[in-house]
């Protein structure tokens, strides 16, 4: 089954002060996320991706289409319980310790009483913050309230996970930590649906993405896919500064950069690079597959986009 | 979208319904406590300290108290109140406030100066009221006027009224009758010409309704006992004369050689009793007549065309 | 359904005081216990008037500044902080939320008045040096107090559900003083015809009207109170507030979270 199908979401804002004039936040949107997969929404700044969740989440009411979530309408109540929303950097009750906050989102998620400490407790642990009993949600620096956001987002167990720019505040750490939690809800057959603007996080995690550009969905697919070598090509990097002949002789393109030289060469000449190598004494470093960067495809359809937009300008 | 809907129309229903017991209930409470805003009136023993209390917006305060003032002096006029204790109270409150408001001075001179249940009975309270205006407003020449029309209309004092008169006369562009109606006040005080210029000077000099027409009250039963003391003369006149009482009025008049059959304010002609007293034909139309009444009559005041 | 309104309720009346909120309890309780004493040391005979007067007087302005000042931000300061997106991303319906958010409101004036009512009996207590039978009809005005707060958070709540925060707290104070002078709005309206008559008369019903809970100065001066009232103003506040509650629910249903 699906677990997230967007059927031309839409949404149209008035803006201004005496004459109204539309704007168009998001384009019709035609989407589906299957379950227990984990799916990317990428897009630059203000491309639409929150408006996208806060329609999902009934926050916000479309201007036309609709969604359904476990195959049910998105608007039902009962769907709610089965979903886990992460706003862009949170921001909670100042006055109430994460042990409270989380326990008063279980109450309203409908824990039973019996369950909810052993929950609380058990999520914050999951999220790394095991020491802040009694400290109020005002003293948490901005790492540690987007991990509360977190629990607070898988504290029920939902089947579904909407993050929207869910590392946004975190060190490195902080982020790999994220990332290693997704890819667990993940294995536990849970579905996550995030926003993000890091393709890097993108390229790691996701089995498939989307891209969103002013309103529009430019691109979607899976990651393999988009980001898979055409070329045919191999990047091998070695020690030292030396280029043997045998390897120019292949048409190979070196580049040397400190202490190591890098050659792009054909697939089919990889044999013939690395016995070149041997020959020669020189040590191999690596020896990878050159594939295009989600980058690369992320910045073309959005260059793309831009084009088409300015020749119907 | 269903909730939504299902939501939304119980909500607006249940607004309307509240809306409506919450005015029924207002209406039923209002009447469990009539005059409920004049409470406190009761119990600011100072208007200084309301004054002080009213930081600054006394002005608006003071236009609240005014209307609660009219307000409780029409309610209680048109439900034939043979008191205002109150009146005097408000109107302090009012004008300690506003000095400047001198509609309110006005209407005490119409209102508190005269007895039950035309008026509050404090004349004493109502020359305070007035002296308090004077001096708060020394060249208003209306208040000079009002001080004498009370001395003149409620305590008979003549001379105090003409007094005031002349005091107000002074004044830089005081109204010129007012040097006129001191003068009467030496000699024609008691005459009914005086009295009609005082009132149509109330009524000239006043925008409030109910001062105004209380003033046409008054003309009106300035004329009823003008007309009947001299038809009763004419009777008098009448009997020397013949030595008896005349049989009707049309022989009262072929025979004095009135000029036509005489008329009441309304055209209702007069009355002439066997026993040759002149009588209106309407008594309660003319509720300030003194003279043209039937014998043991007691006036019901009510106004008309007044708005309660 | 019940038990989300509850804990809503209760969540926020546990924000209410870890705000710092019942710190206004010690600022009363110095003003009067000032006012007590200073009123002991002058003439006796109206001691227990003014204890009355700035006792009620007091809970009744510090009541209402607190309704609007925590009741504007219910709603409007949840939507500004965002801390709304993630409880209603839980199965809780909006107008939950609302009425929730209402008895948590409610409930905090009710208990920060007892508690000032406990303050207004132990002024009371210092200058007389026992209680009467008609110091029972300080309870009545205490009650009608309350009754007062019930209209006022719900006018609150209403304006936080569609206005910013600022915008709100204007609404709502200057509601309150309209309200207070209902009575003579329905007077005017008396004196005016027509259209003119119709519009005033509207705006004077649809207006909270607060005279018929000022009872302060009667019950000062030992003038008993009617059961009657007790019940008709009752019902009054509950259906305005119902009102005034329907209404928010209805806004907040429709309103987009930007």
């Amino acid at each position: 089954m699906n677990a997230i199908e967007i059927l031309g979401l839409e949404k149209t804002y008035l803006v201004g002060f005496w004459a109204k004039r539309p704007k168009r936040a998001l384009h019709p949107l035609h989407l589906n996320v299957e379950e227990g997969e984990i799916f990317g929404f990428l897009g630059p700044n203000g491309a639409g991706k929150t408006t996208t969740l806060k329609l999902l989440m009934g926050l916000v009411f479309p201007s036309a289409g609709s969604a359904r979530i476990l195959g049910r309408d998105w608007t039902d109540p009962e769907v709610k319980a089965q979903i886990g929303f992460l706003p862009e950097q949170p921001y909670f009750y100042d006055h109430l310790t994460a042990h409270e906050l989380l326990n008063y989102y279980a109450q309203l998620s409908g824990v039973p009483a019996k369950e909810r400490s052993r929950r609380v407790e058990s999520t914050l642990q999951r999220v790394a913050l095991p020491d802040v009993k009694g400290v109020q949600l005002r003293k948490f620096s901005k790492g540690m309230l987007q991990r509360v956001g977190i629990a607070q987002a898988i504290l029920h167990e939902p089947r579904v996970l909407f993050f929207d720019e869910p590392m946004s505040g975190l060190d490195p750490i902080g982020r790999r930590e994220v990332r290693d939690l997704m890819e667990q809800l993940k294995h536990e057959g849970k579905t996550v649906f995030f926003s993000t603007h890091i393709l890097s996080d993108a390229e790691a995690l996701c089995d498939r993405v989307a891209i969103i550009h002013q309103g529009e969905l430019r691109g979607i697919g899976a990651v393999e896919d988009l980001t898979s070598s055409v070329q045919g090509k191999v990047e091998i990097v070695w020690q030292g500064t030396q280029v043997p002949a045998s390897m120019k002789a292949l048409g190979a393109d070196c580049h040397v950069t400190g202490d190591t030289v890098r050659a792009v060469i054909d697939e089919r000449q990889q044999d013939a690079a690395i016995d070149a190598l041997r020959r020669e004494r020189l040590r191999l470093i690596a020896l990878t597959p050159v594939r295009t960067s989600l980058e690369a495809y992320f910045v073309e359809k959005l260059q793309r986009a831009e084009t088409t937009a300015g020749s119907t300008a | 979208m269903k909730q939504r809907r299902k939501v939304s129309l119980i909500a607006g229903l249940c607004a309307l319904f509240s809306l409506a017991a919450s005015a029924l209930l207002l209406h039923r409470i209002d009447q469990l406590r009539p005059q409920s805003t004049l409470e406190d009136v009761l119990y600011i023993s100072s208007p200084k300290l309301l004054k002080r209390a009213s930081l600054g917006y006394d002005g608006l305060l003071a236009d609240i108290y005014w209307t609660r003032a009219v307000q409780y002096f029409g309610f209680r006029h048109h439900n034939h109140a043979d008191s205002y204790n109150l009146l005097a109270p408000l109107l302090e409150m009012t004008t300690q406030l506003d000095p400047h408001l001198i509609v309110a001075y006005e209407f005490g001179a119409s209102f508190l100066a005269p007895p039950p249940p035309s008026g509050a009975g404090e004349p004493e309270r109502a020359i305070q009221l007035m002296e308090y205006g004077i001096r708060n407003n020394p060249d208003n020449w209306r208040l000079y006027y009002d001080l004498g029309f009370v001395y003149y209309m409620n305590l008979q004092d003549y001379r105090k009224a003409a007094d005031a008169f002349e005091r107000g006369s002074k004044v830089p562009n005081a109204h010129p009758f007012l040097r006129l109606l001191a003068a009467q006040m030496a000699e024609h005080a008691g005459d009914f010409n005086t009295a009609r210029m005082l009132w149509s000077a109330t009524y000239q000099n006043s925008q409030d309704k109910q001062i105004r027409a209380n003033a046409v009250e008054h003309l009106r039963a300035l004329r009823v006992d003008e007309d009947v003391t001299h038809l009763q003369q004419a009777v008098t006149r009448f009997g020397e004369r013949t030595g008896r009482l005349p049989t009707s009025m049309s022989e009262l008049v072929a025979a004095e050689g009135l000029p036509g059959t005489p008329v009441d304010p309304d055209q209702h002609p007069y009355k002439l009793t066997p026993e040759g007293r002149v009588e209106v034909r309407v008594p309660d139309d003319f509720p300030f007549a003194t003279k043209g009444l039937p014998p043991g009559y007691t006036p019901q005041p009510k106004f008309h065309g007044e708005q309660p | 359904m019940n038990a989300r309104i509850l804990h809503i309720a209760s969540n926020t009346f546990r924000e209410a005081v870890r705000d710092r909120l019942l710190y206004n309890l010690i600022a009363f309780a110095v003003l009067l216990s000032g006012a007590a004493i200073l009123v002991g040391q002058i003439s006796i005979d109206i001691e227990k008037l003014v204890v009355i007067n700035l006792g009620l007087t007091a809970v009744s302005l510090f009541g209402i500044v607190i309704a609007i000042f925590i009741g504007i931000g219910l709603v409007s300061k949840e939507i500004e902080k965002r801390t709304l997106y993630t409880v209603l991303s839980r199965p809780v319906r909006r107008w939950e939320f609302i009425v929730g958010k209402y008895f948590g409101l409610a409930g905090t004036l009710v208990v920060n008045t007892f508690f000032m009512a406990i303050g207004v009996f132990a002024a009371l207590f210092y200058v007389s040096h026992k209680f009467v039978r008609a110091d029972a009809l300080v309870l009545v005005a205490l009650y009608f107090i309350v009754l007062e707060f019930l209209i006022i958070c719900s006018l609150a709540l209403l304006f936080s559900s569609f206005s910013s925060p600022l915008l709100s707290a204007v609404f709502a104070f200057s509601l309150f003083v309209i309200g207070s002078f209902a009575e003579d709005l329905r007077g005017f309206a008396a004196m005016t015809h027509g259209f003119t008559r119709w519009l005033v008369t509207g705006a004077a019903y649809l207006v909270p009207n607060f005279s018929a809970f000022n009872i302060v100065s009667s019950i000062a001066h030992e003038q008993p109170v009617a059961m009657q009232l007790v019940w008709h103003n009752t019902l009054y506040a509950l259906f305005y507030a119902a009102m005034a509650l329907s209404g928010a629910v209805l806004i907040f249903e429709y309103r987009n979270l930007k």
